[in-house]
Parts: C-alpha cells; structure tokens; sequence
C-alpha cells in the first residue's frame, strides 16, 4: 500500500520529524484559502507515483489568487494514469540544500538498509550511478535497529558531519517509523536544510509491505485505482494482475511458471493480454473470478490457462473453470493445460465438461495463439 | 547420495494439522519421507494420520529426535516457528508458507544465521530426493532417482522441469526450490556449493527468474571452471516488460542487476549453458549425462 505525500507528512509530524506547514485543498478556493493562512505556498498534486515535478504537478504561489490559479490548473491534472484530485499547499521553503534519506529492505544483503546522501533532489538515481561514493549505506541489526553511534558514522561517512546533532535522531525517529509501519519504503527527498539552519521533511514517499497488512487494517493509504477500469477490477478482486498488451489472457499458478507461459506464448507468435497469477492453493472460487476478469477485457481473445498444481489442487482449479465457463455463456477460445497435484480427478472433471486439455505448455500455447488468430471456439 | 534430506531425515511438521499441512504430510507420508511429529501448539498429545503431535518442536525433537523441520504455519506466525525450530536445534528447516512480511523474514533469517542452522525458503517448493524423501509441496508422482541436480526459485516452474527430465529418462539426485521472496534461506551459491560436493550429481540445473542477483552472484563466485561438473541455465520472464512487477515481491527489475539479460550472461560467462525452454533444459540435461534419449525430444 503506498501513501500520499500529505499522508506521509502527518505521520512524520506525529514522529517528531519537522515538516513545513500545510494544508489539503480539494478545489482552487480552498487552495486560496490554504495561501491566505501560510503565506505564500508550493502547490503540489498528491499522486502516488514519482516524477510530478517534471510533469508539471507543482507549482509556487505567491499569493491566494496564484494559489487558486496553480490549483485549477494541477487538479484535473492526469500524472502517469493518476488523476489528481487533491493539492497540498505548504509553506514555500528557502532551501539552501537538498540531502536525501531513504530506508528499504536489501534483498541482497538480507537486511533492511539506510541511505544516506548529501546529494538528494530528483537526480539521486544518478547520483547513485555515476557517483556511488556520494551514497553512505547502514544495514541496521534487525533486531536492535541502528545504534546512535552507527548513525553517526553514517553522517560522517555522507560527509554530512557538521549536521550530526540534528540527522543523528532524525534518522532514529525515521528507523523507527518505517518499523511500526513495516514499510518496505520510506523515503525523505529531499530532506531540505533551509536558510535558517534547520532540517525539513520537503517531500516522503511510503509503501507498506503488503504481506504486513494485516497488522494495519485501520491505515487507509492512496487510493491507487488508475484509469485501467481491468486493474482496477483486479485490485478488488485481489487477483495478483498486470495489464500487457497482447491479445492472450494468461491464468497460472505461480509467478515463475506465468513468466514462462508469457515467454512461451511469445515464442508461438502471439502476445499476452496480462499476467495474472492465482498463486498457491487457489480455490476454485478465484479461478471463477479470474476467468470472469479476462472474459471481461474486449483485449482478450483467446485465454491459456496454465496449472502445475503443488499446493494447488487439479481438481479445485477444474471446478473453478467449468463453473465460470458455463456461468459466463464463455465464447472466447479457451485452452486449458493442468497437470501435477489431484491432475487425474482435475483432467476428468474438464474432459466430462467438455474441455479437452492439452499434454504440455508449450502445446497449449501453440494452440491458443492458433485459435484466437482465426476465432475459432 | 543427495543433499539436505535423505531416507535418514527425521521429519517434523509444524501446522500438520491444518488444511495444508495434513494434505501435505500425507503425501509426504506415502513418498516414504520418515514423518516423526507434527506440532501444533493445543493440540498436544493428540495423533493425525498416525502421527503423534506436540505442543512444541522442544518437545517434539526431545521424543523424537527429528532433525527436519517443515513449515505449513500461517503467514502471521510462520517466522516465529521458524525461530522456534531454530532454538530447539532442528538443523534443516524448510517453510513452505507464503506471505509472510519481509520484517519478520529479516528477523528470523538474522536468527537462523545465528543459530547456525540452514534455512530453506520461505514461499517455496520445498525440497525432494527422488525415491528417498520430500519435505514440502513438490508432487510425488513427477520425480525419478538419478543423478540431475536441480535448484529453482520459481515453485511451479520446477516442477515442469522435473516432470519433463522424468519423461525423458533422466533422473535427479535432489531438487530444490529456494522460494521466490526477496528476503530468504540459502540462495543459489549455498545450494550449487552442496551439488557440487555430492558425488551422485553429476550434472546441475538451476531455475532462476528477473529480480535480484542472486543468479550473478551464483555464477560469479560459484560456478567456472572449478564448479567441475555441467551446468544447465534457464531464466523465466525475458518478456517481461521493465518495471512492471509480477508477482513475487521478488520479481521486480532494478538497476541493470536483476534483467534477465544480466543473468542469462552472467550465467553464460561462468560456462553455463543457457536455455530458452524447458524441453531444451531437458535436452541438454540428458546430453550432459551422455544420455541423449529420444524421449527428450517427443
């Protein structure tokens, strides 16, 4: 789950991480509003992606009529499939400096990491190019987290030492908060020393791990449905989707095996539609709705279904399929290819349905590319 | 000879008696894996499918001496029962689960490491040597003995390439799927170093997919020219397009670290031979072995 920047910016506040002032505007007037109480403001549209700066999602106003003119013209605004509904307006900071800071989690080191730069702004990715020494890492002992010692000899190696007095607990209080909410990132970019000598929360991103949500049912973060009314679906629908551009539709089991089945469909000539895995154990119900999902998408012409079934059974997946098919009056092609756990109950089950399977992926593949290419059922 | 498990692993079940762990210990049971306990604490004392259970794996390894441990706990407390394994001396342990969060992962894999015991997993497979003994979810029916290593992250992807090495005649020592979280147990290189010291694999395959790198790491610090046995590559999601994440938290392109192109050529210049799809990972897999079977190529 990723989080709005004013979203962000309230639990900074709560953490005791300093941020400039600011207010939410839903129209131009409360935009004039919001200037009229701060003075003169940024004007920003809160998406959940990077990049709105250079897409024109932010911009300064002197006074409440600038204000309600930046507002107008940035909601409305559409930045990367977002439509931007809301601006936040803050006081304009006077940065002299921009620095970064950031947590995630490493994979390679198996370790939750800090960076740390004096070169922060929208340019860090490269920074971390083509001037890695200008990048100071800590992995922290997931059990104790980062001790104040460490975190200085992290200021110091960023170069950053004359700063260590304010960094040192700001980056403690930011270790702390990415914890309580298992963030998988948590980013201050730029962190802004301003004018008066002060450091700034200017701008935070936050992604919750979503195997964690459990833990976080109250948090309501950024709403991320974009235009893509079939993601959208697929996000209510909590089916793991992405959106391609083929004309295929691909369900499997399994990350790996979908990738491979994508890869197999483009080696027969044809183009997925989608990636959608049902993962481990699916039952027959998200089948139904994953079919249901495809058959919704004008995109797909034909759909490969492919199980190698471990924890997921032949049998469920089967049900699943004659099921939706029959449901759904289904009259695009549909190729089927199940074999491994409960295969022999799960073929049956299909064969009695009407829906012969095919020996193996690459068989299956060959023969939807074929069918959707001539329309046949 | 194999690695990991063998005839003589005693075998735990932690969560055997939810709906995945009794489904799976039974099929585990009927591979002949030599299931000793199950644990599911408040159940204690009771038995499933011939199984005695226990209230704790302290208490379970005290009566049984198991020395596997296999993990079918849900997501929310499966990084506490990988702890728990690790603490009362279970020396493999191999969970299963799936979705558990990455900070809990991040913990339990600092306490594992700790302990000196070898985790595999989560959100994988499991592990199968053929004929002997299987701690997970990878089907019976599909494994043939014989002398093919095989290490894979992606879970169902493995079994489409044991299945087809089976058919084709050609057998595996062990088969190892590592999972595909961001955050696991033994990765690439710890599991190619134990093919590479078993005297019964004489040929290895490995399974990877876009994400990480694991894979260059792997062939650059364990394969070449000393690994000393043939090395067989294949890498899922070349058209997956950048950016786009597919699944596995893992599955995500950073960098230039991570595409399939970086590991396909990493791979390559270890002296790998890289494949493009599973028949032709078969394939080769029986020419390594000087076997090259017809079978291979219906």
């Amino acid at each position: 789950m990723k989080f709005l920047e004013y979203q962000v910016k309230e639990r900074f506040k709560a953490a005791g991480i300093p941020v400039p002032d600011g207010r939410l505007a839903r129209t131009p007037d409360e935009a004039a509003l919001a200037a009229g109480a701060l003075g003169p403001v940024a004007v920003k549209a809160q998406v959940p992606v990077g990049g709105r700066g250079k897409a024109g999602g932010i911009k300064l106003a002197r006074t409440p009529m600038d204000a309600k003119r930046a507002a107008g013209e940035i909601l409305g605004m559409t930045i990367k499939g977002y439509p931007v509904r809301e601006v936040w307006c803050e006081t304009a900071q006077e940065i002299t400096h921009e620095l970064y800071l950031g947590l995630t989690l490493d994979r390679d080191a198996r370790k939750p990491v800090l960076i740390l730069s004096a070169q922060g702004g929208m340019e860090i990715e490269e920074v971390a190019e083509h001037h890695p020494e200008a990048i100071a890492k800590l992995h922290p002992d997931p059990w104790r987290g980062p001790l104040p010692f460490e975190v200085r000899d992290l200021i110091f190696r960023a170069g950053l030492g004359p700063l260590q007095a304010q960094l040192g607990p700001l980056i403690i209080k930011l270790y702390a908060l990415a914890r309580t909410y298992d963030a998988l990132t948590l980013e201050v970019n730029p962190l802004a020393l301003t004018r008066d000598g002060g450091l700034v929360a200017a701008d935070g991103k936050l992604e919750i791990d979503e195997n964690a949500m459990f833990r976080h049912k109250d948090l309501h973060g950024a709403d991320e449905s974009d235009e893509d009314p079939i993601e959208a679906e697929a996000k209510r629908r909590k089916l793991t989707y992405v959106r391609l551009d083929g004309s295929i539709g691909v369900i499997g089991n399994g990350a790996g095996l979908v990738m491979n089945t994508l890869d197999l469909v483009q080696r027969e000539g044809g183009r997925a539609a989608n990636f959608l895995d049902i993962g481990g154990g699916a039952k027959a119900e998200v089948v139904h709705s994953a079919l249901e999902l495809l058959a919704s998408d004008p995109q797909v012409k034909g759909i490969l279904i492919n199980i190698f079934g471990g924890i997921t059974r032949g049998d469920e997946v089967a049900h699943g399929i004659i099921d939706a098919a029959r449901e759904l009056n289904l009259k695009l092609p549909l190729v089927v290819r199940m074999t491994g756990t409960r295969e022999e109950e799960g073929r049956r089950l299909l064969q009695e349905a009407g829906i012969t399977p095919e020996a193996s992926a690459t068989a299956a593949a060959r023969k939807v590319v074929e069918l959707a290419a001539t329309g046949q059922r | 000879m194999s690695i990991l498990v063998s005839r003589a692993s005693r075998v735990l079940v932690q969560g055997l008696t939810g709906r995945e762990g009794s489904f799976h210990t039974e099929q585990m049971k009927s591979y002949g894996t030599n299931v000793v306990a199950g644990v599911s604490p408040g159940k204690g004392g009771t038995t499933q499918l011939g199984v005695p259970i226990y209230d704790t794996v302290v208490d379970a390894r005290r009566d049984t001496r198991a020395d596997v441990s296999g993990i079918f706990v849900p997501a929310p407390f499966a990084a506490d029962a990988i702890m728990e394994a690790a603490a009362a001396g279970i020396g493999l342990i191999v969970c299963i689960t799936e979705g558990i969060p990455l900070y809990d992962m991040v913990r339990a894999r600092a306490f594992v490491e700790d302990a000196g015991v070898r985790l595999i997993g989560p959100n994988c497979p499991g592990i199968v040597t053929a004929d002997e003994a299987k701690v997970g979810i990878i089907p019976n029916h599909i494994n043939r003995a014989g002398s093919v290593g095989i290490v894979s992250r992606s879970g169902t992807l493995t079994y489409e390439v044991i299945q087809g090495l089976s058919q084709a005649g050609v057998g595996q020592t062990t088969s190892v799927g590592i999972g595909g979280d961001p955050i696991l147990g033994l990765s690439f290189k710890e599991v190619l170093a134990l093919f590479k010291a078993d005297g019964a694999t004489r040929a290895v395959i490995l399974i990877g997919e876009i994400g990480g790198s694991d894979e260059e790491a792997a062939a650059e610090e364990v394969l070449g020219p000393g690994f000393g046995k043939p090395v067989i590559g294949f890498i899922s999601g070349r058209t997956a397009p950048p950016g786009k994440r597919m699944g596995h938290a893992g599955a995500i392109i950073s960098g230039n670290m991570g595409t399939a192109t970086s590991k396909v050529q990493a791979l390559q210049r270890a002296g790998a031979q890289v494949c493009d799809t599973i028949e032709e990972v078969v394939a080769a897999a029986g020419a390594a072995l000087g076997q090259p079977s017809s079978a291979a190529h219906r």
